[in-house]
C-alpha cells in the first residue's frame, strides 16, 4: 500500500536514490578498484585534459551527491514519505549511468585510466559496460513502474 | 646549494615569526572573549572555544615549527601545510562562530559598526560563494602553475603573503558556503551548492594536473605524492563540510505542519 505521503514526494525520492547511487558506484570505485586491487590508476600518461575535467567534476558531483543523497533520503523519512521501491530504482538508474559514463567516455574516449592495465582489458570494458546497461534497464523499469504518483501532484 | 638552502631557511624564518603573530593575538582575543561573553550571558559553549584553539593550532603548525621547516623544501610537507593552513584551520575557526562572539562581546556602538561592515558592498562582494570560491581555487592555480611558487622561496614578503592568502581565502570560502554567523545576504542552498561542486572539481583537478606538472623545481616524486596528498586530504576535509552544509539544509528544510 502506498502512503499518502510518498505520493507527493515523487521525484524526491527518485533524487535521493539517483543521488546515493552515484555516490555510491564512485565511493565503489575509488575504494576497490583504486585502492584495494590497484587497478585503476590516480593517473595515466594517455589521460586528456577533457578526461581531466570530466574527472574532476564527476568526482565532486559524487562526492557531494553521496551526503546530499542521504540527507534527502533523511528528509522522507521525517516527512513519511519515503518509498523505498521508487528510492531504489532510483539508485539502479544513478549507478548504471555513472557507470556507462565511467565505462565509456571517460575509460575510452578520454583515455583517463584502463580498468585494469592487461592484455584483454576489452572483455573486462565488456562486463563493465554490459553491467552498466542492466542496471539502467532494471532502474528505469522500477521507474517507470512507480510513476504513478506523478499524477497526484498538485 | 648549501648557502641557498640557508638564504631559504631564513627568508621562512621572518615570514613565520610575522605569520604567528595574528595567530596567537586571535587565540587570546577569543578566549577573552568567550570569558567575558560569559560573564555577560550565559556559558559560551566550551566546544566552539576548543574548535577555535584546535583551529589556530593547525595554522601554527602549518606556518612556523618543523612542518613549516620542512615546507620549505618537501612538496608533501608544504601541501600538507596548505591544507591545515587553507582548509582545516578555516573549517574549525568557522564553526566557532567568532564574529556571534565578537558582536555580541564588544560595546553596542562598535557592534552597529561591525554590523555596517559586514553589510557593506564589498562584504557583500568578497563573501559571495563565487568571489570567495575563485580568490582561492583560483588563488591556488596561479601559486602552483606560475613562477610565484619559487618567488614564494625567494622573498620573505611574496612568502608572507601568500599564506595570508590561502588562510583568508580559506576561511572567506568556508564562511561562504556554511552559515554558521550571521550572514546578511544569504545565498540559496542550490546556489551554494552548484558553487561548492565547482570549487572541489577545481581542487581535484589541480591535484592531478600538478602529479605530472609539478611546479618548478619540485622533483617528480614529491609532486606525485604531494597532489595525492592535496587530492585525498582535500576530500577528507571537504567531506565534513559537505556534511555541515547538508545538515543546514536538513534543519532549514524541516516540515512546518503543525498548522495544516
Amino acid at each position: 500500500m502506498i502512503d499518502k505521503n510518498q505520493i507527493h514526494y515523487p521525484a524526491r525520492n527518485l533524487w535521493s536514490g539517483f543521488l546515493f547511487g552515484v555516490g555510491f558506484v564512485a565511493f565503489f570505485d575509488e575504494t576497490v578498484f583504486h585502492q584495494l586491487l590497484h587497478w585503476h590508476h590516480f593517473y595515466d600518461k594517455s589521460t586528456t585534459n577533457a578526461g581531466l575535467v570530466s574527472d574532476g567534476f564527476f568526482h565532486a558531483f559524487s562526492w557531494f551527491a553521496t551526503v546530499g543523497g542521504l540527507f534527502l533520503f533523511a528528509d522522507l523519512r521525517r516527512r513519511n514519505a519515503l518509498w523505498l521501491k521508487r528510492w531504489f530504482g532510483g539508485l539502479l538508474l544513478g549507478a548504471g549511468l555513472f557507470q556507462l559514463y565511467d565505462g565509456i567516455i571517460q575509460h575510452k574516449l578520454m583515455r583517463l585510466h584502463q580498468i585494469r592495465y592487461v592484455e584483454n582489458v576489452l572483455l573486462y570494458d565488456l562486463i563493465w559496460n554490459i553491467s552498466a546497461v542492466l542496471l539502467i534497464t532494471i532502474g528505469a523499469f522500477i521507474v517507470i513502474r512507480t510513476r504513478k504518483g506523478d499524477s497526484y501532484e498538485h | 646549494m648549501s648557502i641557498d638552502h640557508q638564504t631559504h631557511s631564513v627568508a621562512g624564518d621572518a615570514s613565520s615569526l610575522l605569520l604567528t603573530a595574528p595567530f596567537w593575538f586571535g587565540l587570546i582575543l577569543y578566549i577573552w572573549a568567550a570569558v567575558r561573553f560569559s560573564h555577560l550571558h550565559k556559558v559560551w559553549p566550551i566546544y566552539r572555544s576548543v574548535l577555535w584553539t584546535a583551529g589556530i593550532a593547525c595554522a601554527l603548525i602549518a606556518v612556523a615549527g618543523p612542518l613549516a621547516e620542512k615546507a620549505h623544501t618537501d612538496f608533501t610537507a608544504h601541501m600538507a601545510g596548505h591544507l591545515l593552513l587553507g582548509m582545516l584551520a578555516p573549517l574549525l575557526m568557522v564553526v566557532a562562530a567568532p564574529i556571534t562572539l565578537l558582536l555580541r562581546t564588544i560595546p553596542v556602538r562598535q557592534a552597529r559598526l561591525l554590523t555596517r561592515l559586514l553589510k557593506s558592498r564589498p562584504t557583500r562582494f568578497l563573501t559571495d560563494p563565487v568571489t570567495a570560491s575563485i580568490l582561492n581555487v583560483g588563488g591556488l592555480w596561479i601559486l602552483y602553475t606560475t613562477s610565484l611558487y619559487t618567488l614564494m622561496h625567494e622573498s620573505q614578503l611574496f612568502h608572507f603573503l601568500i599564506h595570508v592568502h590561502v588562510f583568508l581565502a580559506g576561511y572567506l570560502f568556508t564562511a561562504s558556503i556554511m552559515y554558521i554567523d550571521p550572514v546578511s545576504h544569504r545565498r540559496s542552498f542550490l546556489y551554494r551548492t552548484i558553487v561548492l561542486v565547482f570549487t572541489l572539481a577545481g581542487h581535484g583537478i589541480l591535484s592531478k594536473y600538478l602529479y605530472v606538472h609539478p611546479p618548478a623545481g619540485v622533483p617528480a616524486v614529491q609532486a606525485e605524492a604531494g597532489s595525492m596528498l592535496m587530492y585525498y586530504g582535500g576530500d577528507a576535509i571537504d567531506l565534513v563540510l559537505i556534511v555541515v552544509f547538508c545538515f543546514q539544509w536538513y534543519k532549514a528544510a524541516r516540515p512546518r505542519t503543525a498548522l495544516a
